[in-house]
């Protein structure tokens, strides 16, 4: 089973490394957005300061929707799902290993580029780490989210936009725990508590996600 | 070859039976009391005019749709719910290859083996297949035909008991179909079964010894 969770997983990487346009306009379209935003609001540091983490965090969640269309599609519309489906391995596990594939490509490296970002926003140097840990335990539940999203529009022509409207509401949490922990560090507070929801979001979406993917994907391609 | 329709039964030891199925799509029924059973060494070809239901009927034989009403059983178990260990026995070739198309043939083919635990070396049937000189091309730049040679060379390394192959003939040449058709009377030989949709029986006829007109 693992191991057809590893060839999985280096399949998606390795077609993900080939489409690497796909990859790279989430994070351009990240960094584009909190750029902007300064213009068009004040850069003022004081204001940036005091809005930077809601920025970032909007940024990342924005960035994020470009990235999923592509999770099942592919493999819907080449057939390669079909033949998943009749693999060796349960469609969850399947669909895990495509998961984590996904937040690979654009979660991880979301993690490496927030940082620099937020440094524009004269978040202090001591906040990145906490930072980088809550986009650490937010990135796997929004793929999560996201892949629930893609399964259910995957049969639908125009499912990238469906999908937006789909999971932008139930990233309510994430957003509201991730922003919190963000300011608490700026303000060297301690962040134990957002963090610890976050994660319990992680743990809640990694262990029902996939099984609730596997069924939309499943019905979607019935 | 003895045709067999709908109710019809026929074989002596059947793994595959098929009983009052009724399938339906987007609301439209499409097969109605289908009922069939394959032995171990038996070959079916299901016939058909456009729309008259193959597709969907070997997509329900594979456990991709759940029929309205009737059953599959496959080997004495329901096919929608067979567990994973056991779909192993099941190898599908629909319209669309299932090959990705930024792979080369070579890497789809070595995903194809390890996915399923192929049986056997690829490289006879790439050889049999004629696509030597395609192996390090990606699919997106192959003919239909390359690109159903590299599928059907796929969904033969499935060490699998039932072939369910969608018009497997599609784009291919006089050389292809006589391979196609080799390999389903050495599968019906080694006691695979296998179901064979065409809306152009002649050209499977001869691998066939059962057929459902639908």
């Amino acid at each position: 089973m693992l191991d057809v969770l590893r060839q999985i997983l280096l399949r998606d990487l390795r077609l993900a490394f080939r489409r690497w346009s796909e990859v790279a306009t989430p994070l351009i379209f990240f960094v584009i957005i909190a750029s902007l935003f300064p213009l068009a609001a004040s850069p003022d540091e004081a204001q940036l300061r005091s809005t930077g983490a809601a920025v970032i965090w909007m940024s990342a969640l924005l960035s994020s929707l470009l990235a999923l269309d592509g999770l099942f599609r592919a493999d819907s519309e080449d057939g390669s799902m079909e033949q998943l489906i009749l693999g060796p391995a349960p469609l969850g596990l399947v669909v895990l290993a495509k998961i984590v594939a996904h937040w690979a490509v654009s979660g991880v490296p979301l993690l490496v580029l927030a940082p620099l970002v937020a440094m524009s926003f004269y978040l202090p140097l001591t906040a990145l780490p906490e930072l980088v840990a809550a986009l650490a335990l937010a990135t796997p539940t929004l793929s999560v989210l996201a892949a629930i999203g893609a399964a259910l529009t995957v049969s639908l022509r125009a499912g990238g936009t469906i999908i937006g409207l789909l999971i932008l509401p139930l990233t309510g949490p994430v957003l509201i725990f991730g922003t919190r922990a963000t300011e608490l560090a700026a303000l060297g507070e301690p962040v134990a508590g957002p963090l610890y929801l976050l994660a319990s979001l992680a743990v809640l979406a990694i262990s029902l996600g996939p099984l609730i993917t596997a069924a939309a994907v499943r019905t979607a391609l019935e | 070859m003895a045709s067999a329709t709908h109710g019809d039964q026929s074989g002596a030891c059947p793994v595959l039976t098929v009983t009052s199925l009724e399938v339906r799509r987007g609301g439209i029924g499409l097969l109605r009391d289908l009922s069939f059973k394959l032995s171990p060494g038996q070959t079916a070809l299901v016939t058909g005019a456009n729309g008259s239901g193959k597709t969907s009927l070997l997509r329900v034989l594979a456990g991709l749709a759940v029929p309205a009403a009737g059953r599959i059983d496959w080997r004495g178990s329901a096919v929608h719910r067979l567990p994973p260990e056991d779909r192993g026995e099941i190898a599908y070739l629909g319209h669309l290859d299932g090959l990705k198309q930024e792979f080369t043939v070579d890497e789809n083919l070595e995903f194809c083996r390890t996915f399923w635990k192929g049986r056997g070396p690829v490289e006879p049937l790439v050889t049999e297949m004629r696509l030597e000189s395609c192996r390090h091309r990606t699919i997106r730049r192959l003919s239909a035909g390359q690109r159903r040679r590299a599928a059907l060379v796929c969904m033969h390394l499935k060490p699998a008991r039932l072939w369910l192959l969608d018009e497997p003939l599609t784009n291919l040449d006089t050389r292809g179909t006589e391979v196609v058709l080799e390999w389903l009377r050495g599968h019906a030989a080694e006691g695979g079964i296998a179901v064979v949709s065409t809306h152009r029986p002649k050209r499977l006829e001869t691998a066939a010894s059962i057929e459902v007109a639908l």
